[in-house]
């Protein structure tokens, strides 16, 4: 690979070279000083990039190329399923009675959008076995956020000042201890015990009358089922705390266990996980929240209601003790459409499946590569599971060396060193939408590396080979970072 | 793995020096080797009072964020500011030039509770 081939756009730079030229004028010319104040009127040209078109094309051509996702390759990230997103769904997202509306429009002239987030309120309500659901929240975090602040109004209507405590296990997503915190919390950690669930006696010591929510995804981090959830759910209702269920996971159990019916009271769903809208790269996200429907008084307004087969937005003073808006408008609302397409496609039986499979390929996966890696817990995992590199480390391989390997394959890595109470972690999560043959060549990738580990180890350790930049100084980068390009 | 006699330890990996009725306290040699590159390091300030096993800053390496735990209650005196501008001493010097807070400590009795050289190669040696 040539050096300009990666070069940043400034370094193909000419003077005088141009992609594109401009109409001759035929407006009178104003001088820039009658239009915009002087001091806001710069001195210097700014130094932009000057090239031809077809230069400027190959080299954001060659970028994308360069991207790796669902659609170029196998990207099995533990905890965020990145599975494939259908591409029926940007067909119905760019009907215009969804892509040229207005939120200001009067609701006559949108019933169908309308209707559409009315019917994914009750589809989501009715996975997830809640009472009322949000489309408003924008993201998974964002969603946590707005479930805790739901659970902190109720709590506070009901004079219970004093509950100031969030509980999380040790297991769980960074956000959680992070949303509990923005929410005005004090997070406290429950440990998991030796087979990587919650320590049901550990819950019930940190658990009190400051207690006003336990933050859970399940299945965990781990990728296991909490089966003792029934008993959690008690110890924590019976101590006038909420249930708060972490959706990230759902992928897990469409139509096989609701968070309702395990007793959680307020959950987010991560549409750009489980529901296949577009995940990484901005998205946008989508973290619609549900409720049971004693907190419902405190959803955010406004939610769609149907009166008389006539679709509106409920008014404030019909839910006074709304915790308010939490973002402009109605959430992502073209985000929204596409998790409608894909339940409306899938149907019941079919979101089962995705579950099933989704397990199905996971569990595969962990057995074929138990024997060459630690696999810390026995038990059958749901839609992901934890490897430990602690053998390869004996070896002097770390886990970041084999997922720099696995870039020679052409996969995006799993996730790693994530969750922390597993030593050199990789968490790996194959999704339903993956066939067998793409599985089997990824754990054959895997085999390779544990042997290279044994036989050749500097071959992992010094791996990427094939990428078009070896083995990054991460540590510069992150100690001395240069933001932006300087011109030498 | 270096691990100098006359520190005491922590469960948490820190070593404790013992200095005319103050400790100075940094990370081992040993949490630095699982941490990686070290990029960052957020101490307290100094007149802070820290808490025996309670968080008194992190460390943060290029694979993830690390808690430190306090190994002694006390007053912080003094601060090692260098750390902000210079995080490669903690992979570098663990012992010396990356020592992080001097503590006054207001229980004495919480020292002996820590762990001698030998006892804490045990403990991660079992690990």
């Amino acid at each position: 690979m040539s050096e300009k081939q990666h070069a940043l756009i400034f370094e193909l730079s000419e003077p005088g070279r141009v992609s594109y030229s401009l109409p001759d004028l035929d407006v009178p010319e104003q001088s820039i000083g009658e239009l915009v104040p002087t001091n806001y009127v710069r001195e210097e040209p700014p130094d932009l990039p000057e090239v031809s078109e077809l230069q400027l094309m190959r080299h954001y051509t060659s970028l994308s190329n360069r991207n790796h996702g669902v659609d170029s390759g196998f990207y099995p990230l533990g905890s965020c399923t990145m599975k494939y997103n259908p591409k029926v769904h940007e067909d119905v997202a760019r009907l215009p009675g969804f892509a040229h509306i207005h939120p200001y429009q009067p609701v006559s002239t949108v019933q169908g959008a309308l209707e559409l987030m009315y019917e994914l309120q009750n589809s989501l309500a009715e996975i997830t076995g809640m009472d009322e659901v949000t489309l408003q929240s924008a993201a998974g975090a964002q969603g946590e956020w707005t479930g805790l602040m739901l659970i902190r109004a109720f709590h506070e209507a009901n004079g219970d000042f004093q509950r100031t405590k969030v509980i999380v296990p040790d297991s769980a997503h960074g956000t959680n201890p992070a949303s509990a915190t923005v929410a005005g919390f004090d997070a406290v950690t429950v440990k998991s015990n030796d087979r990587g669930l919650v320590d049901l006696d550990h819950l019930k010591e940190v658990v009190g009358n400051d207690t006003a929510a336990l933050m859970l995804t399940n299945p965990n981090t781990l990728g296991l089922f909490e089966e003792e959830i029934v008993e959690m759910a008690k110890v924590v209702h019976e101590a006038g705390g909420k249930l708060y269920y972490d959706g990230a996971n759902s992928n897990a159990i469409l139509g096989i266990t609701r968070p309702g019916d395990m007793g959680f009271d307020v959950v987010h769903l991560n549409l750009h996980k489980t529901f296949t809208t577009p995940h990484g790269g901005g998205g946008p996200g989508s973290g619609p929240v549900g409720v049971k429907e004693e907190l419902a008084r405190f959803l955010p307004v406004p939610t769609v209601v149907k009166e008389e087969g006539y679709y509106r937005f409920n008014r404030e003073s019909e839910r006074p003790d709304s915790i308010g808006r939490i973002k402009p408008y109605y959430g992502n609302f073209g985000i929204n459409v596409r998790a409608y397409t894909y339940i409306r496609t899938m149907g019941a039986e079919g979101l089962r499946k995705v579950s099933e499979n989704a397990v199905l390929n996971a569990n595969y996966m962990m057995r074929r590569l138990a024997p060459y890696f630690d696999a810390p817990y026995e038990q059958h995992c749901k839609h992901e599971f934890v490897l430990s590199g602690r053998k390869q480390k004996k070896l002097g391989v770390r886990t970041l060396d084999i997922a720099k390997r696995l870039l020679d394959f052409g996969y995006h890595p799993p996730t790693i060193y994530f969750p922390l109470n597993v030593d050199e972690c990789m968490m790996v999560e194959p999704t339903e939408t993956e066939t067998k043959e793409t599985l089997d060549a990824f754990i054959d990738a895997m085999i390779q590396i544990a042997k290279e580990a044994e036989e050749e180890p500097e071959t992992v350790q010094e791996a990427p080979h094939e990428t078009v930049l070896g083995r990054l100084d991460e540590t510069t980068a992150a100690r001395k970072p240069v933001l932006r390009y300087q011109k030498s | 793995m270096s691990l100098p006699k006359d520190l005491k330890y922590s469960k948490e990996h820190e070593w404790v020096k013992q200095e005319d009725g103050k400790v100075r306290i940094g990370i081992t040699a040993f949490a630095q080797s699982e941490l990686g590159d070290i990029v960052f390091v957020e101490l307290p300030e100094v007149g802070d009072t820290i808490e025996a096993d309670e968080s008194f800053g992190s460390v943060e390496s290029v694979k993830t964020v690390s808690e430190l735990y306090a190994p002694v209650s006390g007053k912080v005196v003094e601060v090692n500011d260098e750390l902000e501008d210079s995080p490669e001493f903690v992979n570098e010097s663990p012992y010396e030039k990356a020592w992080m807070v001097v503590v006054e400590p207001s229980d004495a009795s919480e020292i002996d509770k820590l762990m001698s050289a030998d006892d804490y190669e045990k403990m991660i040696q079992e690990d």
